[in-house]
């Protein structure tokens, strides 16, 4: 095997990485804020992948454009589903919490399924073919521009997160629920632009996925899984920790394509999964709990 | 009456009801209540580690699909019978079950953690068995099917009706054992445990120790039904046995039907085969038979059931009924979400 070909895989690993972990900085942020895990992420990723879609097969919008309507969208529907669903349920056990977002994935698959079919759809811009030569080295120019846009919003996320004061005051009731109600923050108000501001990370990760990989309804649960084990490699709630977590994620599942199977592709996700759980439960940037 | 006296008359009329079954229903029917009866086995099993001992699983598709291939794997090569094949079954998933609990409550990992974990291997799992050649990798593995009209016990070949008293049998056996184990010293421990792990540390319960027993009897009973679906489908694929979307249908009936509880996971199974045919069955007469259309059905109905009866549907019914049934559902909900019990301790 020639060593251009094993960096080529990896940097498309590594660029792929980036649109994972954007896609899993959502799930961190929710879960790091709300501390309900949404299981319906995958299925919130696939409903914007066939935004894209749509968006581009009756405007010809380019998904790169299609992510701020889409982003909007979402970030109103994450916010509906926080406020109207979930809140009602930040008390309940977890299982209850899984059953509620397990039956919204539910009805998201299947509701795909009705509005689009069982087949692959995906998205053809001229710039997918396209790739820069450096050398021995090629960069595909669709998966470049993916995982430049993936580095932009997350950095947006986290100037959010750190110099506005809504960021601060979400981070006061992440820190301590019952501080953050005594000073007099409305706790429910902000999970609920917590949960739409992760949809909107989910939006813009789906818009950039559609220029990568086709999508099927029953591509959402697999994106669930994967979201998972991102987050949980990265630190769950940590947000350097989500994008490193896609990186490694994205990196080893090209490499493990390469040199044994593509089959076996999530199977080693799931092995450093379950290391990472057992060694360091809290993630690579988790904070020790 | 007194609430016993009304559970116990209640049971009678089921126990009869369903040995009778057979005699009376067509063979759809009997087909739709093995089905019933299937996850209110497994359900009552994923129980004993939820609804005890308070241990989210969300891989239980694990220990059926391992017995599943161990059993069929050996009837497939070398010809030994399920009852002989079980016990390999169960020894596997038993070591399986206590390797995950081991290093689970080893390194101080539960709640959602430990939910992710157990699907972690499960999907590990079967990505691996697609890679085994032996057990027929992704192509399947498939038992011959014999003439189904003669009855052999032994090797778990014959008639729907014979399928169906297994399963009932192994329902009954089931619903006993785990009557007993909840008025055990087990019980009681797993009960202190799922209320309030470090109280129950702090009476001086080895929380580790009721933990990991509550995970080898949850996955020996589940090995039973592994071996009772190799036998009753006759074919084995991983992407169906070990898959995600396995573990969740065995957990849906005792959540529905209440958790923690002895009549959920068997009411639940019930009302959700039922509900899943009926909207089959109500789609079919509308005309509207897209594919899709029947779970999103199923999704609103289980989130309405969650949301209005958080406790499951048994709790609010016994209640009705006049059971006197106090719902011992798990109250690990926390008074603040900044309060977080979920991970970690290392």
């Amino acid at each position: 095997m020639s060593w251009d070909l094993v960096v080529n895989v990896s940097i498309a690993g590594v660029l792929t990485g980036l649109v994972y972990g954007l896609m899993a900085l959502g799930l961190s942020v929710i879960f790091g804020v709300v501390r309900v895990v949404n299981f319906a992420h995958g299925e919130m990723m696939t409903i914007a992948m066939y935004a894209a879609v749509v968006l581009f097969a009756t405007f010809r919008l380019d998904p790169f454009l299609a992510v701020l309507p889409v982003a909007a969208a979402f970030f109103v529907l994450g916010y509906a589903l926080q406020s109207g669903l979930i809140n009602p349920f930040i008390t309940r056990p977890e299982h209850s919490q899984f059953m509620l977002l397990l039956a919204v994935a539910i009805i998201m698959v299947n509701g795909l399924l009705v509005a689009f079919g069982p087949g692959a759809r995906n998205v053809i811009v001229d710039y997918q073919l396209e790739s820069w030569a450096l050398g021995p080295l090629l960069f595909d120019k669709a998966r470049a521009y993916a995982a430049g846009m993936a580095i932009a919003t997350s950095a947006l996320l986290f100037a959010f997160f750190r110099f506005t004061l809504t960021g601060k005051a979400i981070r006061a009731c992440a820190d301590n629920y019952l501080g953050a109600k005594v000073v007099g923050l409305n706790v429910k108000r902000y999970y609920a632009l917590t949960f739409g501001l992760g949809s909107a990370c989910v939006a813009v990760a789906g818009c950039m996925m559609i220029l990568l990989v086709d999508v099927t309804p029953t591509l959402g649960p697999a994106y669930t899984l994967l979201a998972f084990v991102i987050v949980i490699v990265g630190g769950l709630g940590s947000m350097g920790g989500a994008l490193l977590g896609g990186v490694l994620i994205g990196l080893s599942e090209a490499l493990a394509g390469l040199f044994i199977t593509p089959s076996a592709k999530s199977m080693f996700s799931f092995a450093l999964l379950i290391l990472v759980l057992l060694f360091r439960p809290q993630g690579l940037l988790g904070r020790k709990i | 009456m007194s609430a016993t006296r009304r559970v116990g008359v209640l049971l009678a009329l089921l126990a009869l009801a369903l040995l009778a079954l057979p005699y009376v229903a067509s063979s759809y029917v009997l087909s739709v209540a093995t089905l019933i009866l299937f996850f209110a086995f497994t359900g009552q099993a994923w129980n004993v580690m939820m609804g005890f001992a308070g241990q989210l699983s969300l891989g239980h598709s694990l220990y059926v699909g391992l017995a599943a291939y161990a059993s069929a794997g050996l009837f497939f090569h070398y010809g030994v019978g399920p009852w002989a094949g079980l016990w390999l079954g169960m020894l596997i998933c038993v070591a399986a079950g206590a390797a995950i609990g081991f290093l689970a409550f080893r390194f101080g990992i539960s709640g959602v953690y430990f939910a992710l974990l157990t699907i972690a291997f499960a999907e590990f799992t079967r990505i691996g068995f697609d890679h085994i050649a032996w057990l027929g990798g992704p192509g399947g593995l498939f038992i011959r099917v014999e003439q189904r009209d003669s009855i052999d016990l032994l090797n778990l070949r014959g008639t729907p009706e014979m399928f169906y008293y297994v399963m009932l049998a192994f329902v009954a056996g089931a619903f006993a054992l785990c009557a007993g184990l909840l008025r055990s010293r087990a019980g009681y421990y797993w009960q202190a445990i799922r209320e309030n792990e470090e109280a129950a540390q702090a009476l001086g319960i080895n929380t580790f120790r009721w933990k990991m027993l509550a995970v080898m009897i949850s996955a020996a009973m589940t090995s039973l039904a592994g071996v009772f679906f190799a036998f009753y489908y006759n074919n084995l694929f991983p992407e169906q046995i070990f898959h995600i979307s396995r573990s969740i249908e065995i957990i849906l009936g005792p959540i529905i039907g209440g958790i923690g509880t002895l009549f959920g996971p068997i009411l639940g199974a019930a009302l959700l085969t039922i509900l899943a045919d009926g909207i089959t069955e109500l789609l079919a007469a509308l005309g509207w038979e897209f594919p899709g259309v029947k779970q999103v059905f199923y999704g609103v109905v289980l989130l309405t059931v969650i949301m209005f009866l958080p406790h499951g549907v048994w709790p609010a019914l016994a209640r009705r009924l006049g059971l006197g049934h106090k719902a011992p559902e798990p109250t690990q909900g926390r008074a603040a979400p900044s309060d977080d019990a979920s991970s970690g301790k290392s």
